[in-house]
């Protein structure tokens, strides 16, 4: 078993925290409930304006980006923070995706290669969205998907499903067989699907006969995607972490305000209850979710264990805060106008996105050496090795 | 105020002054109180040097390093979280020179004679009476505590007594520190689930307190009381466990050595209690960071509640995991220990004490009712006990 390193660091610093007020602000004047919930029902549920602001105003596009690549040269701990507001609003901007899928799978390719560095200058201004070609259920450990071949000088054929944030890309990242592509978007044909999470919309991407622009070799894209899917399942706890503290604080809110048997509903110990255990797990889930983003920003050697417990544990905190939401909003919880359904459908989705907790634990056994019956250690389930 | 690189020089003067080696147990603790380095926070002369708290750990790790004898914090655990603290905060010059050294030394064991067979929970409740004798200039208490724990060990007790039984039930309590050897205490074992008895009834009969033993003023015992109910809530800090620290040791090396033992319905429960281990441990770790970064959160009202429901559960997988053995039970002796011993007996052991860790210091569901009132800032559940004279009480 791979031992814990220190010193490492679960608090926020103060440039952690001057972020995270310039996204919460931002948040708040552009992506309130009600226009989120103007928004999801039409043909475009991303909010450009917001995402071009976060982006290239507050230089979230490239926090992940070395300052000599033209981003920001900061660390997945800043990031994290951001996707912790995002989370927070349920906002329909494509970070996780552009902002840290794709921007990592770009890094963990050759950026000193004109066409990755080009791109990586592009995506880290928000001058152009990004987004890789990959089932959002993809996780780290899982095989990676080989539905798409090259036919020949960079003409993709093949299609991949349940593509986050499609919709939005100017360019798509492609793992194909022979290497990753930049493929324009007008190469591909999107089909949107119905999401279950209305604030992250999903499309199939069909290639026929795409031309893409390959900027990296088949051993060094699955590397690239794999490194990715690690990070994006280790930051995703903290988009987790911050819907659950906005279930749970509106929640106590409303149980305080809400009268029933002439009294606060608030008052009954049955809620009381029930509202400081969850209180419990967020305080608990803001722990794992620190130490993910920490264990990813230092390069930790324990960083692949300490994002599978983060996502073990994440992923559930969440969509128990969002469940209890609805539930203790009564009627008002089960209306269209209460924004609680978008936070139970994105912590629902989430919990399915980058692996589930059970993946997760899966690689727990692994990495911590408690195998299945019936298998010797190492050897539990097929992933990254610790 | 005092440094870390002061506080290793003090260090280093005391092993040079007193080598643990051949120095006895006893007279080294008693130099490192004198040094103020038994608890750097507390005022000098008593044992600190008025430091932040946050560097006791740095002392701790570098006597440690050098092989000195600790006062063995588990066997005087009451004294150090509860007594010590109340005597700090309530007591008078005299009080303190006279019990925190020997108290921190472990010369002198302390319990707590709070809970009575009526007052658990709702503690200011109590009934146990002290009347004072004007005349000696004593308080003279009749009455019966329950559930002590080391009273069979302990030299000095913590005592909380009604001395106005007309006063609503949380004005007329007054804080005494009691001598477990003075005449009419009288101590019962109380065997327990586990077959031994850790805990105690005890029973005062005229037991003459001497006014000069009063914590606080009359009559205002109840607010002594909550400053020894904190810190006793509040005692987790300092230390860093490793990773697999604790109750998950056990139970994820026997999955190593025993793959007998392995069904996939218990794989997937130890993962599960696994992650959620990892996940306590740094939940304790961010409460560390907060507290030496001087920002204390409220996650420390919750480690309580969390590491008992975490100890019941591992225990109890522990039981099942072990198949056939977990039907035995290692020894129902009936024995009178000093500490609790997690770590020295078997899984039936641990599961059956680990039930006591949802009740002993508060019950979870207390504990649930302060984080949902004091964090979350939802409303007290209304009640109409707190008007009406003890005496007047339901019981
Ligand atoms: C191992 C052990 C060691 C102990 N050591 C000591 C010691 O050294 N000194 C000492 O003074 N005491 C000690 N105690 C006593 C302990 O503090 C009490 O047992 C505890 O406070 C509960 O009180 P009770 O036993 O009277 O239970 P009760 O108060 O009768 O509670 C019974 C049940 O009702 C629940 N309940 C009570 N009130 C409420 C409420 N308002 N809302 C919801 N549920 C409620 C409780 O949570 C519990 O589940 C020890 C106990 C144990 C188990």
């Amino acid at each position: 078993m791979t031992s814990p390193r220190a010193p490492f660091d679960l608090l926020y610093s103060e440039t952690e925290e001057e972020l995270r007020s310039a996204v919460r602000s931002l948040l708040a004047d552009r992506c309130a409930p009600a226009s989120i919930l103007a928004r999801v029902e039409t043909d475009q549920p991303h909010d450009p304006r917001t995402w071009q602001t976060l982006a290239a105003g507050i230089g979230a596009a490239g926090l992940l980006v070395p300052e000599k690549l033209g981003g920001q040269g900061a660390s997945h701990r800043e990031a994290a923070v951001v996707l912790e507001e995002l989370g927070r609003a349920v906002a329909p901007v494509p970070y996780l995706t552009a902002g840290v899928l794709a921007a990592e799978i770009l890094l963990g390719c050759d950026p000193s290669s004109a066409e990755v560095s080009d791109l990586l200058r592009q995506v880290a201004s928000g001058g152009r969205l990004c987004v890789p070609a990959v089932p959002l259920t993809l996780a780290p450990g899982a095989p990676l998907p080989t539905g798409v071949r090259d036919v020949g000088a960079g003409t993709l054929t093949g299609s991949v499903t349940s593509v986050a944030d499609a919709a939005a890309a100017d360019v798509l990242l492609v793992l194909a067989d022979t290497g990753l592509y930049a493929v324009p978007a007008s190469e591909v044909t999107l089909t949107p699907l119905v999401p279950l999470d209305l604030t992250r919309p999903l499309a199939r991407v069909t290639l026929d006969g795409a031309a893409g622009t390959r900027l990296a070799d088949a051993a060094t894209a699955r590397a690239a995607v794999a490194g990715a899917l690690l990070t994006g399942a280790g930051l995703l706890a903290s988009e987790q972490l911050g819907l659950a503290e906005w279930c749970l604080t509106e929640t106590v809110a409303h149980v305080r305000g809400r009268h029933q048997f002439n009294r606060p509903i608030g008052s009954f110990q049955a809620l009381k209850h029930r509202l400081a255990r969850l209180w419990l797990d967020v305080a608990s889930a803001r722990a794992a979710a620190r130490a993910a983003a920490d264990a990813l920003a230092t390069g930790a050697p324990d960083a692949p264990l300490t994002v599978a417990v983060a996502q073990a544990y994440c992923s559930g905190v969440a969509v128990r805060a969002a469940e209890e939401c609805v539930q203790l909003h009564g009627g008002i919880g089960m209306t269209w106008e209460h924004p609680a359904h978008l936070y139970l459908k994105r912590a629902k989705a989430d919990s399915l996105a980058l692996g589930t907790a059970g993946h997760h634990r899966g690689l727990v056994a692994e990495f911590a050496e408690l195998p299945a019956p019936g298998t010797r250690p190492g050897t539990a389930v097929a992933g990254p090795t610790p | 105020m005092t440094t870390a690189d002061e506080l290793r020089v003090r260090v280093a003067e005391l092993l040079a002054a007193h080598p643990p080696a051949d120095t006895p147990r006893g007279d080294f603790l008693r130099a490192r109180f004198d040094a103020g380095l038994a608890w750097v926070h507390y005022p000098e002369g008593l044992g600190g040097l008025g430091a932040p708290r946050s560097l006791q750990v740095l002392v701790d790790s570098e006597l440690e390093a050098a092989g000195a004898p600790d006062n063995d914090p588990r066997r005087i655990g009451i004294g150090l979280g509860m007594a010590a603290p109340t005597i700090l905060a309530y007591g008078t010059e005299e009080q303190k020179r006279r019990f925190l050294r020997p108290l921190w030394v472990g010369e002198e064991v302390w319990c707590q004679l709070f809970s009575e067979p009526g007052a658990g929970s709702d503690l200011a409740a109590l009934g146990t009476r002290a009347v004072l004798d004007e005349a000696a200039g004593e308080w003279v208490v009749d009455g019966q505590k329950v559930w002590t724990s080391s009273a069979h060990t302990a030299r000095w007790a913590i005592l909380i007594a009604r001395t106005d039984p007309d006063l609503p039930k949380h004005q007329g309590i007054t804080y005494f520190l009691c001598d477990m050897h003075a005449p009419g205490v009288e101590v019962r074992p109380l065997r327990q689930i586990t077959g031994e008895a850790e805990f105690n009834e005890v029973f005062l009969t005229g037991v003459r307190i001497p006014d000069g033993h009063r914590l606080g003023a009359v009559g205002q015992g109840w607010a002594v009381a909550r400053t020894t109910l904190m810190n006793e809530r509040v005692s987790i800090g300092g230390m860093r466990i490793p990773r697999e620290g604790g109750m998950i040791a056990p139970v994820a090396a026997t999955w190593r050595e025993r793959p007998d033992l392995r069904t996939h319905d218990l794989h997937q429960r130890l993962l599960e209690l696994w992650v959620e281990a990892e996940v306590a441990r740094l939940t304790g770790e961010r409460l560390r960071q907060q507290l030496v970064a001087g920002q204390p959160g409220p996650e420390g009202s919750g480690m309580k509640l969390t590491f008992a429901r975490l100890n019941q559960e591992i225990s109890a997988l522990e039981v099942e995991l072990l198949g056939e053995e977990g039907l035995l039970y290692e020894d129902w002796t009936m024995r009178r220990p000093e500490i609790v011993d997690f770590t020295g007996r078997d899984a039936g052991y641990r599961y059956l004490r680990a039930k006591g860790n949802s009740i002993e210091g508060g019950t979870s569901e207390i504990l649930l009712n302060i984080v949902a009132e004091r964090v979350l800032g939802l409303p007290a559940e209304p009640r109409d006990d707190k008007e009406l004279a003890w005496k007047d009480l339901a019981r």
